[in-house]
This record gives C-alpha cells, sequence and structure tokens, in this order.
C-alpha cells in the first residue's frame, strides 16, 4: 500500500471515519513512521477520535483534537495547532473530517495548502449498509454535497461496509459489488477494505488490501456482543 | 433473514416513524437527537411528508397539537431543556386526549445543564411535567432495535388510548449504532371519529378543546380519562426479566443502565452471586406485578440509574417497601461504569 504524506477521510456521518483514521494511523505508526492524527469532526459530540487517545499515544502517534472534544461546550471551534498537518511536511498526516456536508465545512480553510503541497489522497469512506446510502447513487449524492462543501475532490473509496458486532466475512463479500459499482460510477479506486480483525483474518486474497481494525470495546456492549463474551473490563 | 441496517439510535426512531405513517414532524435542533431532524428534513420531502423547522419548541409543539386534532400520524423530538419548554404544549395535548409521539433524547440537567446522556426527566416524564392531573405513555429503549420497534409501538398506543406516548431514550442510546431490521414492524390502525377532517357539510362538527366552561363537566372530563388510564396501566405494562430465576438480589434498571447492569451481573454470577435484572421497558405504566412478586423472593433491591434517584421511588413503591431498595448512580451526564455496579451487588449481598 503506498502512502500519501496526507490522508483525509471524509463521508456521511456514521459511516466509520473516525474508527478508519485511528486503525489506519497505528498502521502508519507501525511501519515506523512518523504520524499525527486531527479529529476535524465539528459535529459529532459523542465518540470521538480523543476516546482513542491512550492508544494512540501508546503507539506513538500525535492526536490533535478540539479543546472542548467529549466536554458539555458544544462548539465548533478547531485548534490553531491543526494548521500544523498541512505545513508540516515531514509528517505524516491522517484528518478525520466531520459528518456530511456540515461537517466537511471545517476543511475547506486548510485546502489551499493541501492542493498546493498536492501529496494527499482525499478517501470516501462507504458502508453499504448504512440505510441513507445504500444505494451507490446515493453514495455519489453524499460524496457531491461533501466535496462542494470543502472544496478538495475525493481520490479514493475506502470500503467500509459492516453491520456492527454482526458482521461476519459474507458480510463483506455481499458488499463488494456494491463498491465496484461506486468505483465505475466515480472512476476512483478502491484504497482497501476494512473489517474488524478476527473477520479480516477470514476475508479471500482477492478483496486485497485490508485493513484489520482493532475496534474499541465499550461500556454498554452487550455480554453477547462481545468477543468470546467475556465481561467488558476482563 | 430480514435485511439488516446498520443505524444510529436517532435515526432508527426518524426511519421508525416513516414507517408507522407518520407524514408530520415539527422540531427544533437540540444535541444531542438533531439526527432524528436531520434524517428527517432529508427523507419527509421525498415521500411527500411535512418536515419543519419551528421557531421554537413551543411553536413545534403546537403544531403537533394542531396535526394531532386531524387524526394524522405526528411527532416532535427534543432533549431534556427542549422538552422543558413543550411542557405547556403536553398538557394541552393531554387535555384535548389527542394522540403524538415526543421523543426526549436526555441529557444532563438540571437548567442548561450539559450534552452529556442523562435519565434525569424521568419525574418529568413519568409523573407531568406539563400541568394537570394526565399521564403520558413513557417507553424506554435499551438498544437501537428498540428505538425502531418501541417508536412504532408508541404510534399505536398513542391511537389506541388518545394520549402521547413519550420514547425516553439517552443521548448515548441516540448516538450509538447496531445493526437492526424493521420487518417486524406491526402497524395497527384506528378509526377516528373525532378528528377535524372538514363535515363536508354531512356532519356534525367536532371540537378539540382542553378548556372547559363549567368545573363539573371538566371534573367528569378527568374522571373518564382516569378510567382509560387504569386499562393502559392493566394491559401495557413491559419488562425484561434476565436472571431472575434463581435470583436473591434484583437489580432494576432501564435504559442504557440496564446494559451497563447485565455486564456487572454477569461478573458477579462469575463470583458465585446469584443476582438478575427486571428491566422496565414501560416507565408508565410502571411494571408494578413482577417487582412485587419479586420482593417475595429477594433479599434486596439495586436501583441503578443516570440521576439522583427517581425512579427508586417507584421501585419502593411497587414493592411496598418489603425489601430494602439501595441506589447506585451517577449523574450530570457520567454513566455508572460496570464495576460501580458489582460493587454495589458485592454490598447488596454482604447485606450492607
Amino acid at each position: 500500500m503506498e502512502h500519501k504524506r496526507l490522508t483525509l477521510f471524509a463521508g456521511h456521518y456514521g459511516s466509520g471515519k473516525t474508527n478508519i483514521a485511528v486503525n489506519y494511523a497505528l498502521a502508519l505508526a507501525k511501519e515506523g513512521k512518523k504520524v499525527c492524527i486531527a479529529d476535524l469532526d465539528i459535529v459529532n459530540p459523542y465518540f470521538r477520535t480523543k476516546d482513542s487517545a491512550a492508544i494512540l499515544e501508546q503507539a506513538g502517534v500525535e492526536l490533535i483534537s478540539p479543546q472542548f472534544a467529549n466536554t458539555n461546550v458544544d462548539l465548533p471551534a478547531l485548534p490553531a495547532e491543526a494548521y500544523k498537518l498541512v505545513t508540516d511536511h515531514k509528517t505524516y498526516a491522517i484528518m478525520d473530517i466531520g459528518g456530511d456536508d456540515r461537517g466537511a465545512y471545517a476543511l475547506g480553510r486548510y485546502v489551499p495548502a493541501i492542493l498546493e503541497e498536492n501529496n494527499y489522497r482525499m478517501v470516501f469512506v462507504a458502508n453499504c449498509y448504512r440505510p441513507l446510502t445504500r444505494t451507490p447513487e446515493e453514495s455519489v449524492e453524499v460524496m457531491a454535497e461533501i466535496e462542494a462543501a470543502c472544496g478538495l475532490k475525493f481520490t479514493d473509496i475506502i470500503n467500509n461496509s459492516n453491520l456492527g458486532s454482526e458482521t461476519t466475512p459474507e458480510t463483506v463479500m455481499a458488499s463488494i459489488e456494491y463498491i465496484k459499482k461506486l468505483s465505475q460510477i466515480t472512476g476512483l479506486p478502491v484504497f482497501a477494505t476494512t473489517a474488524e480483525a478476527a473477520v479480516a483474518e477470514k476475508l479471500p486474497q482477492e478483496i486485497a488490501p485490508v485493513l484489520p481494525m482493532q475496534l474499541q470495546e465499550k461500556y454498554f456492549d452487550l455480554p453477547t456482543q462481545k468477543p468470546g463474551n467475556r465481561p467488558l473490563w476482563g | 433473514m430480514a435485511e439488516r441496517v446498520l443505524m444510529k439510535g436517532n435515526e432508527a426512531i426518524a426511519e421508525a416513524a416513516i414507517r408507522a405513517g407518520c407524514r408530520h414532524y415539527f422540531g427544533y435542533p437540540i444535541t444531542p437527537q438533531t439526527e432524528i431532524a436531520a434524517y428527517m428534513a432529508k427523507k419527509m420531502p421525498k415521500i411527500g411528508g411535512v418536515f419543519l423547522q419551528a421557531e421554537s419548541e413551543i411553536a413545534s409543539i403546537n403544531m403537533v397539537y394542531g396535526a394531532a386534532a386531524t387524526g394524522t400520524r405526528v411527532m416532535t423530538s427534543s432533549s431534556s431543556p427542549g422538552i422543558s419548554l413543550k411542557a405547556e404544549g403536553l398538557s394541552y395535548i393531554a387535555g384535548s386526549d389527542v394522540p403524538a409521539l415526543v421523543v426526549n433524547v436526555q441529557r444532563g440537567g438540571p437548567g442548561l445543564g450539559g450534552i452529556q446522556p442523562s435519565q434525569s426527566d424521568y419525574f418529568q416524564a413519568t409523573k407531568g411535567g406539563g400541568h394537570g392531573d394526565y399521564r403520558m405513555i413513557v417507553l424506554a429503549p435499551a438498544s437501537v432495535q428498540e428505538m425502531a420497534s418501541l417508536t412504532i409501538k408508541g404510534f399505536n398506543l398513542a391511537d389506541k388510548y388518545l394520549m402521547t406516548a413519550m420514547i425516553l431514550a439517552d443521548g448515548t442510546i441516540g448516538q450509538m449504532m447496531e445493526p437492526i431490521s424493521f420487518e417486524d414492524a406491526e402497524i395497527e390502525t384506528y378509526e377516528k371519529p373525532w378528528a377535524l377532517t372538514g363535515t363536508e357539510g354531512k356532519r356534525k362538527h367536532n371540537i378539540v378543546n382542553s378548556l372547559y366552561l363549567k368545573p363539573d363537566e371538566l371534573e367528569k372530563k378527568n374522571f373518564e380519562r382516569y378510567e382509560r388510564y387504569k386499562i393502559v396501566e392493566e394491559n401495557e405494562p413491559m419488562w425484561e426479566e434476565y436472571m431472575m430465576e434463581d435470583a436473591e438480589i434484583c437489580v432494576v434498571a432501564f435504559g442504557i443502565a440496564s446494559r451497563v447492569a447485565k455486564n456487572a451481573i454477569v461478573a458477579a454470577r462469575a463470583e458465585g452471586i446469584k443476582v438478575g435484572l427486571i428491566r422496565p421497558i414501560t416507565l408508565w405504566p410502571f411494571p408494578v406485578k413482577p417487582l412485587k412478586a419479586a420482593a417475595d423472593k429477594v433479599k434486596s433491591f439495586i436501583s441503578v440509574e443516570l440521576n439522583m434517584g427517581q425512579m427508586i421511588e417507584d421501585v419502593r413503591l411497587a414493592t411496598e417497601c418489603k425489601r430494602p431498595v439501595t441506589l447506585c448512580n451517577r449523574a450530570g451526564g457520567m454513566i455508572p461504569s460496570p464495576e460501580q455496579v458489582l460493587d454495589s451487588i458485592r454490598k447488596a449481598q454482604k447485606g450492607e
């Protein structure tokens, strides 16, 4: 997998941008690269990149997130230090863009610098099991809205089709046709297919590259939703 | 197998409402329920429905009142401070005996409070909120699937009993994502001879109103209404029992708190403690029967809540104070951890 200096993940809200951004950052760090990840989500007040702060720190990944993330301040403000993502050309940078076109407005201010450096990948996160993007055409609609909002064109698609804890290799395989069609309509390559690590192991070679993901366990996961049905903190 | 989709709790409410035949949504945005409005804004124009962002919560609840008077399925949604603003309209809707669905995705309070999850509007939802003698059917989902199925159930119950049905969720269930399906949705339809649909000169006109000029007439209306509420209390309580067969300690929790409690119960069982859960699904009518029955079997109850102890009063009433009831809680947008609940269970086991 060839990496660009800057990778941006955008898409419909709930498509899985944050999980992918965190896992991609960890994968780059594992290759020994200096990595910085920024949470530019000005829309979603819950379940953010900052929730993974400990695991990112452990892997030596720098995290930039809005000052008020995970607090009661529902303020769409971006930290000034986020600007170094586009000015520091020596660090691999990953941007987690907020949901839909509303979230993508925040990206606009960085676009002139991104275009000037021209070493980026703008990735559309697709999940065919999300109700408002059930057809490739609906995904194309969302892509156009995001591009219009931020002024940057998508260069790649990542297939994050999943059904949460119910995801099986079949769930992923059933999405391949959708993604091929989306790739065909837009003319964009499929950058990777994602799956939770245990599911990723069972995927056939032909759909490579696969980005295996570690998903965060949550305090409200039911006993039946946990790997091996073990208690959350066990 | 039914078609599965991955949804946020808030989206599931909106999609379920549309499938239940709701074509009128009036609201005003507030975190953490805004996805409901966003989903409606996107979908309603495509299916010939109405999405209207009113100038305020007060305006939106009165639009709901007006639409409900025509017998159409109508809803609004908000979060805690917004529901307080809607309280006057909720009382008028109750006083006029028209059906409506209202969603409260709770956040921390009182006052402007915060945007993190909470269950501190339990009193407001189950004991009143607005003025006057009235009840609302209060449904407490504990999963994204239930956000959908209880929304459909809520529309059915509202039409059946001419009441407001409230979905009392919290920020976490509103925001979290789970796979669900809609296939099992049963849509009930009811005749609405009282609705304001235009007489076409063929019948006497209907009146929808909550003002009574004579106190004896108003009293009669109140008594009639409470006869209807009695039927709801008799027929509609819903609850889930989890590992209660041999339980010596009974945890009572609804919504997101019940999920944390289940994890704690699994851990406590591994330590040999016989503990189970009764999860109220309807908060009004409160599931009195299973709690009263449990009081004859268990040695104590633990009420797990995201507030300063509100449902605990109903647990004590339902069990007629036969057994001690302790509180395990967090407030202000914080959630009890499984460890905290486990600790409460250990203490109850020791009789503390």
